[in-house]
């Protein structure tokens, strides 16, 4: 045994985020641990890394065990390089100077190591995420650590890119590492997880083996049975209330254009870097384009001005919860107002009963999990943030709401709920544009599907079509 | 965590615990009634809020700026020229006091715009904009005065005087301001926009938030501010001086960290700014009725700055 924490005990301000959990980690394996946002990981996590000191419980690590742990925000340095960033604190020195070409070679080995083919000069900040990522977990691999403990490390990944994780993963199993690996992907569970460790409120429910089913991880995680994981309800679509004609901008994407009509989920699909999220953000007035125009229930959008855009009836929750879609700094409730606080208000004066009275009742409506609407948003899990992102478009009622990876980093159990938020407004003659990397979600969710590759429409699929068939638009190329 | 939706209740104790500023100021001023006898006296109290007025309408107008995620560096200087507009336009152009007045208001607000154009439209960081802007000010001060104090009219010097024995007028205008401030950041549309804008200001922008807009009113509140603050100083000395207010921009935005606001924007308060502005009065006037030497006090006066805020930070970790 590597690693064993017994009967962790460990509350804040009163509130219990784990209580009795026993979890180990032997050599060689790789040991999920899975529950919903809120079950208590991430406090697991700090516990065992030595972060927190849990209120009651031990743990032990075997002589000599180091323990690395690759979180979910990245922690690199944006303007560094990718060398500089693995030797982060550590440079290889001669005669106390930086030795750069030890550094530059050690680095290459490293990215080696993790499949990563980029210049180990590039600076951090012009790799994508899911490049960033691998960095970072290059790093960790140096320290030599006999313990990795992988926070959601697939939630930024495209599926290419997790398969090359999941090797990895593999591969430092085989040379003895313990892994412990947080997704909320259950066929990532599937494929590699040698034990399952389940935490529902603080609280662990279950170890299952290898093997075990995708039914049984939900039940085991949610405490009940989900019936459907994409419970969308189709109807008979209305007059179109988005429209989309020809947008263009140079080097980013060209002559794109669709529709959504009242009642219908539109899914956009397509690789990472296909354009997706760069034409809704410019359809909503965030970014330029060049030409084209964009129409909300046949009346014309202006460019580059997002609050005509947001009068227009349109809203956007933006892939970046935390960098574009919250207020961190700010309460749940201020959140939840921010979209409607000028609308409400009269004489330059904010509305503040209603604005209370309606973000608490769209946090009831939501089951946002909170302590208030007095509650610094930044102290919710993943999942209740989104909630937040969320309702506060809902509360502005706009006919086309535009939803960028809006399950990203959310359990399960968030997610179904997330659908049925897409179903209450679809059933509410109000029409859904659903921009996701998460091809079955895509799938399942979706009444057509706009499939992009290299910033153009590669083609269009009806509902229920399979992930082969998308994909081979997605991956489409184009006669320059 | 539970799922009811409630409100919070705030008892005396948890302001006190919640605001190191409070504590501190009331520390020290229990300590300076045991070591300097005539501070509690009613004379010396009004002399406090005085002293304290000029820095605290300084520093509202730079809440707003820094709550948003701003910094204004130009406050002194444009009190300073804001005030000597006033008393040009009543002494050398002749205008009636109250048009003087109104005058040497504008300017204020002028300054103020033009900083938050830069800021907004021309996208310069707030720190360039405003320093261009503190040495332009001050530059015009002169260039008006022609390096001499000028005679501030009656109703600028009526700002600077006592209302009765016991009601200096500046310590009114305090308070008003105090008011406003509270009112705009609490009340309006503009108070709680700086919040998100100062929280996360592309959150804000994708919100519907006309940030640039919103930017424009900071800064140009900022400015109106920052001369009613000159009229303040000028009106006690019944004189606009071109020095007047140097280096005051330092102290408005001490005020403002020490009463808990964040430099990185998206958090501060009325209640904390006034403290904070309280704080460096109380000790100012501490000091001198010690009578410890004027070097002495900045050296103490700059490490009561660090440890206020050192304090802060380290009650926020550990909770």
């Amino acid at each position: 045994m590597l690693l064993s924490a017994r009967n962790i005990t460990k509350s804040f301000t009163g509130v219990k985020a784990l209580d009795g959990v026993d979890f180990d980690v032997r050599p060689g394996e790789v040991h999920v641990l899975l529950g919903e946002n809120g079950a208590g990981k991430s406090t697991l996590v700090k516990v065992l890394a030595g972060v927190h000191s849990p209120d009651r419980g031990t743990v032990e690590r075997s002589a000599g065990t180091r323990l690395a742990v690759i979180h979910q925000e990245l922690t690199l340095v944006p303007r560094l390089s990718v060398a500089e960033n693995l030797y982060l604190g550590r440079p290889p020195r001669r005669f106390g100077i930086v030795d750069k070409a030890r550094m530059r070679q050690g680095a290459k080995r490293l990215l080696d190591r993790v499949g990563l083919s980029v210049d180990p000069d590039t600076a951090v900040e012009d790799l994508g995420i899911a490049q960033q990522q691998m960095v970072e977990i290059a790093r960790a691999l140096d320290l030599d650590a006999q313990v990795l403990v992988l926070d959601e490390p697939t939630a930024v990944l495209t599926g290419t890119e997790t398969d090359r994780l999941l090797d990895i993963m593999a591969d430092l199993r085989g040379q003895g590492v313990g892994l412990v690996f947080i997704t909320h992907h259950l066929d990532e569970i599937r494929r590699i997880a040698d034990r399952v460790t389940v935490l529902r409120d603080g609280r662990s429910v279950g170890v299952l083996p290898r093997g075990a089913s995708v039914r049984r991880m939900i039940e085991l995680m949610v405490g009940r049975t989900i019936s459907e994981q994409y419970p969308r309800r189709r109807q008979d679509p209305g007059e179109v209330l988005l429209k989309v004609d020809g947008l263009t901008r140079d080097g980013a994407f060209h002559d794109v254009s669709f529709h959504v009509r009242a009642g219908e989920v539109v899914g956009v699909a397509g690789l990472v870097g296909a354009g997706r999220t760069e034409v809704v953000r410019a359809a909503f007035g965030v970014d330029r384009y060049d030409s084209g125009r964009v129409e909300v229930a046949g009346e014309p959008v202006p460019r580059h001005d997002v609050r005509a855009a947001v009068r227009a009836g349109l809203g956007l929750v933006p892939e970046d919860r935390k960098g574009q879609g919250l207020v961190l700094t700010s309460t749940v409730g201020d959140n939840l107002g921010l979209v409607t606080l000028r609308s409400t208000a009269r004489a330059g004066l904010v509305d503040r009963r209603g604005q209370r009275e309606r973000a608490r009742g769209m946090a009831e409506a939501l089951r946002v999990k909170t302590s208030g609407l007095d509650q610094p948003v930044r102290e919710l899990s993943g999942g209740n943030q989104q909630k937040v992102v969320i309702g506060k478009w809902l509360l502005a009622d706009p006919k086309v709401l535009v939803l960028d990876e809006p399950t990203r980093g959310v359990d399960v159990g968030a997610k179904v709920e997330i659908y049925e938020l897409v179903n209450r407004m679809t059933a509410a003659g109000r029409a859904v544009l659903l921009v996701s990397s998460d091809l079955p979600e895509v799938i399942g969710m979706s009444d057509r599907i706009v499939v992009m590759a290299h910033g153009r429409v590669a083609g269009e699929l009806p509902a229920g079509t399979t992930q082969d068939k998308v994909m081979a638009l997605a991956v489409q190329e184009f006669p320059a | 965590m539970s799922s009811t939706v409630g409100s919070r209740r705030v008892s005396v104790r948890e302001a006190l615990a919640d605001n190191g500023a409070l504590a501190g100021l009331l520390v020290l001023v229990v300590a300076l009634s045991v070591s300097a006898p005539t501070f509690l006296s009613t004379q010396n109290l009004l002399n406090v809020g005085v002293q304290a007025a000029v820095v605290a309408v300084l520093a509202f107008g730079s809440t707003f700026v820094i709550v948003s995620g701003g910094i204004d560096l130009s406050v002194g200087s444009v009190a300073a020229l804001s005030a000597m507009v006033g008393a040009w336009s009543s002494a050398e152009a002749g205008l009636p006091g109250p048009v003087a007045l109104l005058l040497g208001l504008l300017t204020g607000v002028v300054a103020g715009l033009v900083n938050g154009a830069l800021v907004s439209y021309g996208r310069l960081p707030a720190f360039i904009a405003t320093l261009a802007m503190l040495s332009v000010a001050r530059g015009l001060t002169l260039v008006v005065s022609q390096g001499s104090p000028t005679t501030t009219p009656d109703v600028v010097s009526f700002l600077g005087s006592d209302l009765t024995p016991y009601l200096p007028v500046p310590l009114l205008v305090m308070l008003v301001f105090f008011g406003i401030t509270g009112f705009v950041l609490s009340r309006t549309y503009s108070g709680r926009a700086m919040y998100a804008i100062g929280g996360n200001e592309e959150a804000a922008r994708l919100s519907g938030i006309d940030t640039r807009r919103q930017k424009l009113v900071v800064y140009a509140l900022s400015g109106l501010f920052a001369a009613v603050a000159g009229m303040l100083l000028a009106g006690r000395l019944s004189s606009a001086g071109p020095q007047a207010a140097v280096g005051y921009e330092l102290d408005a935005i001490a005020a403002v960290v020490i009463g808990g606001a964040s430099l990185s924007g998206g958090v501060g308060r009325a209640t904390g700014t006034l403290v904070g502005a309280l704080v460096l009065a109380v000790l100012r006037n501490g000091l001198n009725q010690m009578q410890v030497s004027p070097f002495w006090q900045q050296v103490v006066i700059g490490a009561v700055i660090a440890l206020a805020v050192l304090l802060d930070t380290l009650r926020r970790r550990t909770r």
